[in-house]
């Protein structure tokens, strides 16, 4: 490694000094050298010491290592439910095995579609992953570095989880020029105008989805955008698939969990052998990156919990008040709303973003339990939508700054009787 | 008695020159440095609602222009004779007035336009350019200048609408003024267009980043 710090020794005199040759660039440079060595800040011999130095690229490394399992099943998944549905067209009789046209990285490993195992399913699903991670971290990263340049500021290690999260949280087939359309936008008008990392209202990664959502609707949602495949528009000709959510979406579905044991088994929602966007399918892998989480102390489990509470009790209490013959996803079984769809993801990874949500411990209950409420709504009234995870979350983080205020508008009003009474 | 009060107003300075400072301040603070959507944010209500097309926002442009100039005029010319409590009032029977011409005449002529356009044309009368420019301006100015700055002001108003207008246009349907101009070989490459142009919302964006442009070259800032 000593050659290594060496050279960036030597490269950093070009940057540092104002006046130096690249100076301009220093941020860029900055972000480069912090990414390769810790940085060697030392505490002081005397005054006041920190106990524990969480700074941004700890919490944020946090949060990569809990979104780690998410992007494992999704890169097994994406390759799996690609085998299962193209098994299933040949099975129908509607494709050939001989007609099979291999991606880039499964050309390269010599691999067709007559048998496929464990191999062929992580070759499949990094084919399509490694491409959405490296043009959602390109274009973000890219963004982020020139305005830094322009602002003279540290490039902030905020955008590395929003990169992983915006891989996960598409569909596996979205076309990588919508996708960084898409990111260039939730970066730019999403955060760069609010003044960067820290300063945004709503969360980034959930603001691509949004974006992507009502830009190009046909490639975000339906039935044949969430199984991944080789054609020209990354889909499998002739196939498609209703998400857990679509399936039971209808007003004519008067006992969906019913409809939905038809489908899919429990099990099968809950490790996520389902088709779906990438990193959300696998209720599982989301736990294990909400035990990391709360164990890491990075997370609030006040939102987390107070989600789930919010969107079983909703369901709950929906069920007594619908009319009768009111069908759909309100007739689900309470907790079966956390099994389908991304509402588990959303509240793990999305809703406990520190920027976008409330500040003070009663305005996280608050802001949990109204994302789940809205969900509820949106999954079960609105006609249209079968998902309400992403509106729900973006709806609650305009409203974040406003609980604050009344929480601690409440707390001052509370102390103010009590000094009054002594 | 519009007649008489104007004629004064008119001959009273006989040497004013015709484009003096006054003047050209009139037509020209409107078009950048005083604009009445990137600054004063005024008009959003239409410049979202029709600027889905090139050739809407261009008519609606050219209306808000001639009522805004029309009525700036009428104003200004009897703004002596308004009792102040009623000024509204008879402002907005000049304004609507005007507008009702403007929507007969687009009945006449652009009849496939003026259905599309629907009530927005007729909802000129509330336009805030309108009603501001009349109350800021007209009634304490002379006719001629009080024209140009109805003219100035519209303007102002048209090229940001034309500016939404196409690049709306041309995101969200691919055309522009009714002309393909995304050629076939993208749309067969997997080009699609964007749906968001279409909605309201992407005509806010627009505006937020067209505000964002106006007031970084501009340099103005809002006093805190």
């Amino acid at each position: 490694m000593k050659f290594l710090r060496n050279g960036v020794e030597k490269l950093r005199k070009l940057y540092h000094a104002p006046g130096s040759r690249f100076h301009k660039l220093w941020p860029a440079f900055d972000a480069f050298e912090t990414f390769l060595f810790a940085p060697s800040h030392t505490a002081p011999k005397h005054g006041p010491h920190v106990r524990d130095y969480v700074d941004l690229k700890r919490a944020m490394n946090t949060v990569i290592i809990a979104m780690l399992p998410c992007l494992l099943w999704a890169i097994w998944n994406t390759g799996q439910q690609h085998f299962l549905a193209w098994q299933g067209l040949v099975d129908a009789g509607k494709a050939t095995h001989d007609a099979y046209v291999a991606g880039w990285l499964q050309s390269l490993l010599g691999m067709d579609s007559v048998s496929p195992g464990a191999p062929e399913y992580v070759a499949f699903g990094l084919q399509r992953m490694l491409p959405l991670l490296i043009v959602s971290y390109g274009v973000g990263l890219g963004i982020e570095v020139v305005f830094s340049i322009l602002r003279k500021e540290e490039v902030s290690e905020g955008y590395l989880v929003s990169g992983m999260l915006i891989a996960l949280i598409v569909p596996a087939s979205i076309p990588l020029w919508q996708l960084a359309f898409g990111v260039a936008f939730a970066v730019v008008l999403g955060k760069e105008v609010f003044g960067g990392t820290g300063m945004n209202v709503f969360n980034p990664a959930m603001l691509v989805r949004a974006f992507l959502f009502f830009a190009f609707a046909a490639q975000m949602s339906g039935d044949a955008v969430w199984v991944a495949g080789n054609n020209a528009s990354h889909l499998i000709d002739g196939f498609s698939s209703p998400t857990p959510l679509a399936i039971v979406k209808s007003n004519e579905v008067l006992d969906a969990t019913a409809e939905l044991a038809k489908h899919h088994s429990t099990a099968d929602l809950f490790f996520g052998n389902v088709s779906g966007s990438a990193g959300e399918m696998s209720k599982f892998c989301v736990l294990l990156g909400a035990a990391w989480l709360l164990l890491s102390g990075i997370g609030s489990w006040r939102t987390m919990l107070g989600g789930v509470l919010g969107l079983v009790g909703s369901a709950f209490l929906l069920q007594l008040f619908l009319p009768a013959g009111f069908g759909g996803p309100a007739t689900l079984m309470p907790f079966e709303h956390l099994l389908v769809g991304g509402f588990l993801f959303g509240i793990v990874f999305m809703a406990t973003d520190p920027v976008s949500s409330p500040e003070t411990v009663t305005g996280q209950w608050i802001y949990g339990a109204l994302i789940g409420f809205v969900t509820i709504l949106v999954r079960t009234v609105n006609p249209a939508y079968p998902e309400g995870t992403m509106l729900s979350i973006l709806l609650l983080n305009a409203f974040a700054p406003t609980i604050d205020h009344f929480v601690v508008a409440a707390n001052i009003r509370r102390r103010k009787v009590r000094l009054e009474r002594q | 008695m519009t007649a008489t009060t104007a004629a004064p107003v008119v001959t009273a300075r006989p040497k004013a020159p015709l484009f003096g400072k006054a003047e050209v301040k009139a037509i020209k603070d409107p078009l950048w440095d005083n604009n009445p959507i990137a600054l004063q944010v005024l008009g959003i209500c239409s410049a979202l609602a029709v600027t889905t097309r090139v050739d809407k926002a261009i008519v609606m442009g050219l209306g808000v222009t001639l009522v805004t100039a029309l009525s700036n005029v009428m104003i200004s010319c009897i703004r002596n004779l308004i009792p102040n409590k009623i000024r509204i009032i008879v402002q907005l029977v000049v304004v609507s007035s005007v507008v009702i011409v403007f929507d007969q005449f687009l009945r006449a002529y652009m009849y496939d336009l003026s259905k599309q356009l629907s009530v927005f044309v007729g909802l000129i009368i509330t336009n805030c350019i309108v009603m501001g420019r009349l109350e800021a301006y007209a009634m304490s100015n002379p006719p001629w200048r009080s024209f140009l700055d109805g003219i100035g002001n519209g303007l102002g108003y048209m090229w940001i609408l034309i500016v939404v207008g196409t690049i709306r246009e041309i995101l969200g349907s691919g055309t522009l003024l009714g002309f393909h101009v995304v050629p076939q070989a993208l749309y067969d490459a997997g080009y699609v267009n964007n749906g968001l142009m279409v909605l309201a919302p992407g005509a806010f964006l627009l505006l937020g980043v067209i505000v964002w442009v106006q007031r970084s070259i501009s340099g103005y800032s809002e006093k805190h």
